[in-house]
This record gives C-alpha cells, structure tokens and sequence, in this order.
C-alpha cells in the first residue's frame, strides 16, 4: 500500500511538473507567435486566448468569403445616428475636402493625409458580408485603399504590433493586430456599391476588417497610430478586442 | 476514472453488484461540467438573441429585409423595430465572453468524454441499441411503456433501453455537433478558412437560425430529461451522478 501511494505521489508529481513546464512553455512560445490578446487577463482570459490562439493558427492568411454582384443587399442597414459633433458637420458641409487622416507613432514618416491622396493610391474593392455582433448582417462593395498600402508609405518600424484607429466621434477607437492591419482585405474605405460611402455607413472613411465583427469596423477615420502595447487605449465598451468569433 | 471492468455489464445480475459505479468518474464530471456550461450558454444566448430577436434564411439578413420570423419579445437594443415600447438592458458585453469561455469548456469536456466513451467502450456498451430492439415492434413497446406510465424494471436503473439510446446518441452526436458547427458557421474568421463550414447550410444567416433551433431542442431535451430524472427517482439518480452509487435498498429480493 505504501509502495503504490508512494508511485502514486511520483507520478503525480512528475505529470503535475511536466504540466506546469509545458503550459510556461506554451505560453512563451504561444506570446512569440502573438497568439495572446491584449485581453488575455481576467475571468474571460483563457476563452479568449483560446478562441483568438485558435484563429491565428487557422485564419493568419485566409480572405474572407467575397460574393457575386447579385448578392449585394439591397438594403444595408446603416447602424447609429452621423456624428453630431461641430467639427464633422463643418467637414460634412464642406464636402469632406478637408478630411485628414493622420498616421503616427511607430512609423518612420509619420504623416497627415487627404481623402483625395487617399484615393490616389492603389484602390481595392471587394464584396464582402458585414455582420454585426447583435445577428444581423448585410452584404455591400466596398472600395478604398488597402491599410497596408497607408502603412508601406508611413513606413512601420519592425517592432510594430498594432494600429489604433480612431473615429471623430470622442472616445470611439479600436485596434487590430498586424496579421489584420496588413491582411489585403483590411481598407480604408471610401466608396460603398459604385458611390461613395454614405455617411450612415461611415463616410467619408471607415476601417473594414471584414474577418471581423461589425464594431471593429470603426466609423469616420481620422487617425491612426502604430504601436507596441496597447496600454493607454483600453477598448471602448466592454466587448471582447478581437472579434473574429 | 474507473476502469471499464469495474462497471457492470448488461448482462451481470446488478443485484451482487450494488457497490459498483452507477456512472464512471469520468461520465460524472463531465455530465456536471457539461450542465453548467449548458445553462451559461443558454443563459448568454439567450441574453445575445434579445438583441435581434429576428431570424433569417440565407447569408444576409436586417432590420430592413424580411425576416424569417421574430420572436414575439421586447429587445435590447432600439435598432429593432420589436412593437413594445421599451428597450432592455443591453447585456452582450459579459454575455458574448461567457458564450465563448463556456463553449471552450463545453467543447474541451466533450472531447474528454468521446475520447474516452471510445476507450472504455461506453458508447458500445451502454448507448448503442441492440439490432433486436431497432424493430418497430420493440421501439412501440418501449414508448407505450412511457405512455402508459409504467414503473420501469430494476434492470432499466442499471442500463438504458431503446429510446434512452437514441435520444442519448442523437443529443451527443448530432445537436452538439451541430451546434458547434452553426457556431463556428457565424464566425467570420473560420468562414474565411473554411468557406463550406457556412456554405453547407446556405449562408450565415442560416446557421444562426438553425443555431437558434439547436437550442429549443436541446431545451426540449432537457426538460424531458429531468421530468424522466425524476419519474425514476430523483434522489436515487441524482446522487448515482454525483457519487457514482446507485440506490440499493429496493433491489434485495
């Protein structure tokens, strides 16, 4: 009896050091291929690493489903009321000419940027589904320009994890992590179905990061900013940062 | 876990073996496991559906296209046109953290439980129906049992019959499979990956229908679970789920 507990208390204790070895192992080398989440604390914490450590090894390159021209809702929904704020109707009034979009942090230009320099670059559309969180969903074009293409011009630096993009709206932002930010589907966006992007959807200029749900698909760009750590930009609400369910 | 040659077999007399499992260890946590990650799941599903309370078919679907049918139900956010004249409270923050934390938990304890269903030959054993009891003969015996209400024999404490089987197999290996997959098929990343994940059911749209219909069955099961729970015995069941032993006391001749 006291031989078997004896074998017993060993091989409890080898598997119990070779299981918390192999989950510091797994966290060090799951944290250098950035399959944990800036959320990855707290209760919710080990659904979400999982679910986020889970797509980034399936989903890293895959493009998101893009439809035939017959599918295109003939109704999208637009979600939310325009901005009410001064500064977006002395812009709206104006035609948008002088919308800016302003590009820092870790990058080697920074620089600020016009809708029309905007449209100068390399367009990309693409038929894609928008679902948001609540079930519903639609399906448009949307045209703009790759975010990669931003980034190449503003020039990342190699330590570079994540672009914050920030809406006119005061305290509207959101975040994606490089394999979104420089995924070819990720536009900013400035046309929707042949026109331009109304204002109810996001005009002039809305982040798509269509392998996402809705919310990340923030409205009314006005700047973005690469960094290394999200401290300091805590997401709005309290949805889960990555939303690729 | 106990090992299989401590669970009796059909065909041992359960009466000399009362100190037996009733359930493997492993079947009793993960029956518990199981059942708290269902009521999170139902509670934040239920929770997210109050958002939209309107289903559709095919890939797209809003509040400006018809639906497929509603949900006679106030909701939570006043983008839906519901009828009443009030909005709940929104609560999709911790709802949409609790539905994936729990189906990870759902999904890890399901994995363990087939794993070792397969091993132990627990599914063969106890869950597969005898080829003599698929005839309509047997299956209507069974069922007008049920109807009849009928106290069921010792040997139905010990092991299922045919209807037991089937329910058990259809809920174990087609509505939980099949609301993992209409889960996964509203993902946008994993349709990404894995295009026919959403295709086969005809669009995202759909899989949430059919998500949402997962649900009314499994909580259909679930009732009719509990209600044969405790036609059998609550006490008497209950406790051979939590401690492994069944009741003793009437088998002695």
């Amino acid at each position: 009896m006291s031989n078997l507990s004896r074998r017993k208390l060993i091989t409890t204790g080898l598997a119990a050091t070779a299981g918390v070895s192999g989950l510091a192992v797994a966290a060090r080398l799951a944290d250098r291929y950035g399959l944990i989440p800036p959320d990855h604390g707290g209760f919710y914490g080990p659904g979400e690493t999982l679910t986020y450590a889970a797509q980034r090894l399936l989903t890293r390159h895959s493009l998101a489903r893009e439809f035939p021209r017959s599918q295109i809702s003939a109704r999208p929904f637009a979600n939310g009321k325009p901005p009410q704020g001064e500064d977006f109707k002395r812009l709206q009034a104006a035609g948008f000419a002088d919308w800016r979009l302003a590009v820092d942090g870790m990058v080697a230009r920074p620089a600020s940027l016009s809708l029309a320099e905007l449209r100068s670059y390399p367009s990309r559309s693409q038929i894609t589904h928008l679902a948001c969180e609540e079930g519903w969903s639609f399906i448009a074009e949307w045209i703009g320009v790759p975010l990669s293409h931003v980034l190449n011009v503003v020039g990342i630096l190699p330590q570079a994890k994540y672009v914050v993009y920030f809406s006119i709206v005061r305290d509207w932002w959101d975040s994606v992590d490089m394999a979104d930010a420089l995924h070819p589907q990720t536009l900013l966006t400035y046309g929707m179905n042949d026109g331009e992007l109304p204002v109810g959807h996001g005009g002039p200029l809305r982040l798509r990061v269509p392998r996402q749900l809705g919310y990340k698909n923030v409205k009314y760009i006005t700047r973005l900013t690469v960094t290394d750590s999200l401290k300091g930009f805590s997401p709005e609400g309290d949805y889960a940062w990555y939303a690729g369910i | 876990m106990a090992s299989p040659g401590l669970v009796p077999s059909l065909d041992s007399t359960y009466t000399a073996t009362t100190n037996t499992p009733r359930h493997t260890a492993v079947v009793r946590i993960t029956h518990w496991i199981t059942t708290l990650c269902f009521f999170a799941l139902l509670i934040s599903g239920m929770e997210i559906v109050i958002s939209h309370p309107r289903f559709y078919w095919g890939e797209a679907g809003n509040v400006l296209t018809p639906s497929l049918f509603e949900l006679p139900i106030p909701a939570s956010r006043s983008s839906v046109p519901t009828g009443y004249g009030y909005v709940l409270p929104d609560q999709n923050g911790w709802s949409r953290y609790l539905h994936f934390q729990a189906a990870w938990v759902a999904v890890l304890t399901g994995l363990l439980y087939t794993v070792s269903g397969l091993v132990t030959g627990h599914f063969r054993k106890y869950l597969l129906p005898a080829g003599s009891d698929l005839t309509w003969r047997a299956l209507s015996r069974v069922l007008a049992n049920y109807l009849r209400f009928k106290p069921r024999g010792e040997a139905e404490a010990w092991s299922y019959n045919v209807l037991q089987r089937i329910t058990y197999l259809f809920v174990i290996f087609v509505l939980f499979p099949l609301m993992i997959w209409t889960g996964l098929a509203m993902s946008p990343a994993i349709a990404s990956a894995f295009p026919a994940t959403v295709t086969v059911f005809g669009g995202q749209q759909s899989a949430r229908t059919i998500h949402f219909f997962g649900t009314v069955f499994l909580v259909l099961f679930l009732l009719v679970h509990i209600l044969m729970v405790y036609r059998a015995g609550f006490r008497n069941r209950t406790r051979a789920m939590i401690t492994g032993r069944a009741g003793a006391h009437k088998e002695h001749p």
